[in-house]
């Protein structure tokens, strides 16, 4: 997150200013994300711009990387925890053409991620910067459609609604069934809504090293959460707050502790679990850990390199 | 035996606004005591204005001139002129009132519509259900009709349950509305013991008695109303 | 002739007691334009007393409860509630904050339409619960028993617990909608209509369902109703409006039986005697 160059250095489009958003654009999203990060949790109206993509494909962490992203940083996108998928891929070759600046799916590399639906498992450091794509950034919306009155709970800080979401869930099934978006505390203040990631990532943004920056494009807001930021996960009493524990360890690199994706191999119920985290995977094959499903052949590929993509 | 109650110059009056605001004189220089101990009984003929006169001693009706000083607390109150809320404080411990027909409230049994008074004093539900079933009892009212909302009983039925619900209190002053109308010969005579029962006590009442016999049973003196009549007080 | 001479000489005209009201009312206005809502409405209400104003459609009773409610600004006059500790508050002088916060734990608010007052996606249990974690109660074992416990106070059965308000009766969602109020206990409860639209039987049992809450809990309450029977039924004492001013108050039976104004006779001469 280096100071940004007007001038883009080759070999971006020549059409397109650096990191396609125009610089006053870039300088009203920065004023929202201070504002945002002085204020954890609160989420900040901005005014998001049409980006050459469909709502709910990112816009919104888009424009925030855009406005932080400079020619030397180094850039990781994720979806799902995966870097090869069509929103990962087309959003970091969307940054190499108008941006001109280094991609990886290296964790430990990456300047900035941005992501969808997922936290690393890597541990973020200091100087990393973890940018959201958001959809819904109002937890409250699911009780109380009503934006006045959201804007007015969270001013004052009346959240009991939170917790009649929770209870639902306990009423419902026995125990709080909410599994992703799971909504938090910041800072003991605002509560918020991490994104649909997988409440197994919600003890990764307690005080965590890097800054977290969230952007919602379509509901134009933006909120964030500093580095060293308590984040604590809304539950009862008496139904504490727990992540999801895995049977079984990722069958590819035997890795447990980590989040796992279920794939489905052939339609006689055959399945595999294995790393939502691509990279994570791949390292730890690479460092010759196997899972139950791969063979003993130590696969040739490297598990991650940082390119400056082609063209 | 001391006095409780008086009642002077009262006067009362309806002004009939849905008539072209025609007034009705009811009752004028309406003037007397009561002593504790006794059982006064208002006398004349029907539309001469009795019940007006219990109606304003319960506070019930509004009065147009006059004092009536009510021994409560052991000050004295006009209520005449108190406030809503004192005049519902000196019904609660201080005046009591049986009237002609109960205000049958939906799903409330007989028993707790004659164990209200009590509990609004601060009486146990097991110690006013006691009373209640003991006045039932005196009263000769079948058991089985206890549990039950009075909305259904016969008017005797109804009349005893009031007279319970009027009696279980100690209220220094008891005012009565013709507690015996719809009461066979038997149940008159309940009524009269109890009465007798609220004088030895040191209660006043005051009531209105069609049936002779229960009026020279009960009564110490007659008010006679007639001589409040309107048209008098000018004279 | 007897005089007052014969009683001790220490009259009293029967001034209020030593207990200080729970709300006092002064001078309230609202306008619209040039359209009163309601104008110069004065009175206090005291603790655990039930006070009913009545009128019809148009004669500003809503506005005035709406006003004194602290959920509509009134044009002049004062609103002033005394908080548990004993101090007189004016509500209008307050924050936001402190208001939105009385109104959840030491007030209720019965809509006349359940629908306005509940919350219809989430189960009755939570409905009821919601207060409770508005104030910070974090155990579900406790939350859920106190609901049932309610629940239970309103005449809801134990298995209807997690069922959505929208699978309830009228007079079921009413009685869910008073449950969710005086789950906190407040000590002042307003109520807009809270018989209307409901059928005259399921109407005889909340209105009884009421009655006994109210004494039970020594519950303050001001009740709007056109209802003469309803203001019969519940109230101690009684305001009539008409084109927004106050035209007689006082005891409940003494205005229905003995009414004054020209108004209120028509009102109680027009009661359908059944």
């Amino acid at each position: 997150m280096t100071s940004p160059a007007t001038d883009a250095p080759e070999p971006t489009l020549a059409r397109y200013n650096f990191a396609y958003l125009d610089e006053q654009t870039k300088r009203m999203i920065r004023r929202a994300i201070l504002k945002g990060i002085a204020i954890p949790g609160y989420q900040v109206p901005f005014a998001s711009r049409e980006m050459p993509m469909p709502y709910g494909w990112g816009t919104g962490g888009v424009q925030v990387t855009a406005a932080i992203i400079g020619p030397d940083d180094v850039l990781k996108v994720i979806d799902q925890g995966a870097d090869d998928t069509t929103n990962a891929v087309s959003i970091r070759a969307f940054f190499a053409r108008t941006a001109g600046v280094a991609t990886t799916t290296a964790t430990p590399e990456a300047t900035i991620i941005q992501t969808r639906h997922r936290i690393p498992e890597t541990k973020l450091r200091e100087g990393q910067v973890l940018v959201y794509q958001v959809p819904i950034p109002e937890p409250l919306r699911f009780l109380e459609p009503r934006e006045t009155e959201t804007r007015k709970m969270h001013a004052l800080e009346e959240y009991g609604l939170m917790h009649v979401k929770l209870y639902e869930d306990i009423a419902r099934n026995g125990r709080i069934a909410t599994t992703y978006a799971y909504p938090v505390k910041v800072e003991g203040r605002y509560v918020m809504d991490p994104s649909p990631t997988p409440k197994f990532d919600n003890p990764k943004m307690h005080r965590s090293e890097a800054l977290q920056l969230f952007g919602a494009g379509r509901e134009k807001r933006i909120y964030a959460i500093p580095p060293h930021t308590d984040v604590v996960s809304l539950d009862f009493e008496d139904h504490p707050f727990e992540i999801q524990s895995f049977d079984q360890p990722c069958a590819l690199c035997g890795g447990e502790g980590v989040y796992l994706d279920e794939v489905v191999l052939d339609d006689r119920g055959g399945r595999m679990f294995v790393c939502s985290d691509t990279h994570h995977c791949e390292s730890r094959r690479a460092e010759g850990h196997r899972g139950a499903l791969l063979g003993d052949e130590a696969s040739a590929d490297a598990a991650s390199a940082t390119v400056k993509e082609e063209m | 035996m001391p006095t409780v109650l008086v009642a002077s110059e009262v006067k009362k009056s309806f002004t009939m606004h849905m008539r072209g605001g025609v007034e009705l004189p009811v009752v004028a220089n309406v003037s007397f005591s009561l002593d504790a101990g006794s059982c006064a009984v208002l006398g004349g003929p029907s539309g001469v204005g009795k019940s007006s006169i219990l109606k304003m001693l319960y506070g019930n009706y509004g009065c147009d001139g006059g004092q009536i000083l009510v021994k409560h607390h052991g000050r004295h109150v006009d209520i005449a002129s108190a406030d809503p809320r004192k005049v519902l404080e000196i019904r609660r411990d201080t005046i009591g009132y049986v009237s002609q027909f109960l205000r049958a409230v939906p799903r409330v049994s007989a028993l707790d519509v004659a164990c209200e008074p009590l509990m609004i004093r601060g009486a146990s539900q097991a110690e006013a259900r006691e009373k209640a079933g003991a006045l039932f009892a005196d009263l000769n009212l079948p058991e089985r009709l206890w549990s039950l909302p009075p909305a259904t009983f016969s008017g005797g039925e109804q009349q005893r349950v009031n007279i319970a619900r009027g009696f279980i209190t100690d209220h220094p002053i008891l005012l009565l509305d013709e507690p015996t109308a719809s009461l066979d010969a038997a149940n008159r005579e309940v009524v009269i013991g109890l009465i007798a029962r609220k004088k030895a006590e040191g209660a006043a009442l005051l009531g209105i008695f069609h049936d002779l016999d229960v009026r020279n049973a009960v009564a110490d003196r007659v008010i006679d109303v007639s001589a409040f009549a309107a048209g008098k007080a000018a004279a | 002739m007897v005089s007052a001479d014969t009683l001790e000489p220490s009259v009293q005209p029967g001034p209020p007691s030593a207990e200080k009201p729970l709300l006092s009312v002064e001078g309230l206005t609202r306008v619209y334009g040039k359209r009163i809502g309601c104008a110069d409405v004065s009175f206090e209400l005291f603790p655990g007393e039930v006070l009913a104003v009545v009128g019809e459609s148009g004669s500003g009773k809503t506005t005035l409860l709406n006003c004194i409610s602290s959920r509509l600004a009134p044009t002049c006059g004062t609103v002033h509630y005394r908080m548990r500790d004993g101090a007189s508050a004016d509500i209008y002088k307050m924050s936001e904050a402190e208001r939105r916060y009385l109104m959840r734990t030491d007030w209720g608010f019965v809509h006349q339409n359940p629908i306005d007052g509940l919350r219809m996606t989430v189960s009755a249990g939570a409905n009821v619960g919601e207060r409770l974690m508005a104030v910070g109660n974090r155990h579900y074992g406790n939350i859920r028993r106190a609901a049932i416990d309610w629940l239970a106070r309103v005449e809801i059965g134990e298995d209807r617990v997690d069922d959505q308000p929208r699978t309830f009766s009228g007079g079921m969602r009413q009685r869910l909608q008073i449950a969710r109020n005086l789950v906190t206990e407040p000590r002042l409860v307003f109520m807009d209509e809270p018989t209307g639209g409901l059928d005259v039987s399921v109407q005889a049992r909340l209105l009884d369902l009421l009655r006994g809450l109210v004494s039970d809990l020594g519950l303050a309450v001001v009740v709007v109703t056109h209802d003469l029977a309803v203001a019969r039924l519940l109230s101690d004492r009684m305001i009539v409006m008409k084109d927004g001013r106050v035209i007689e108050a006082g005891l409940t039976d003494r205005v229905l039986d003995d009414p004054r104004a020209p108004y209120t006779q028509l009102l109680v001469s027009s009661i359908l005697q059944v």
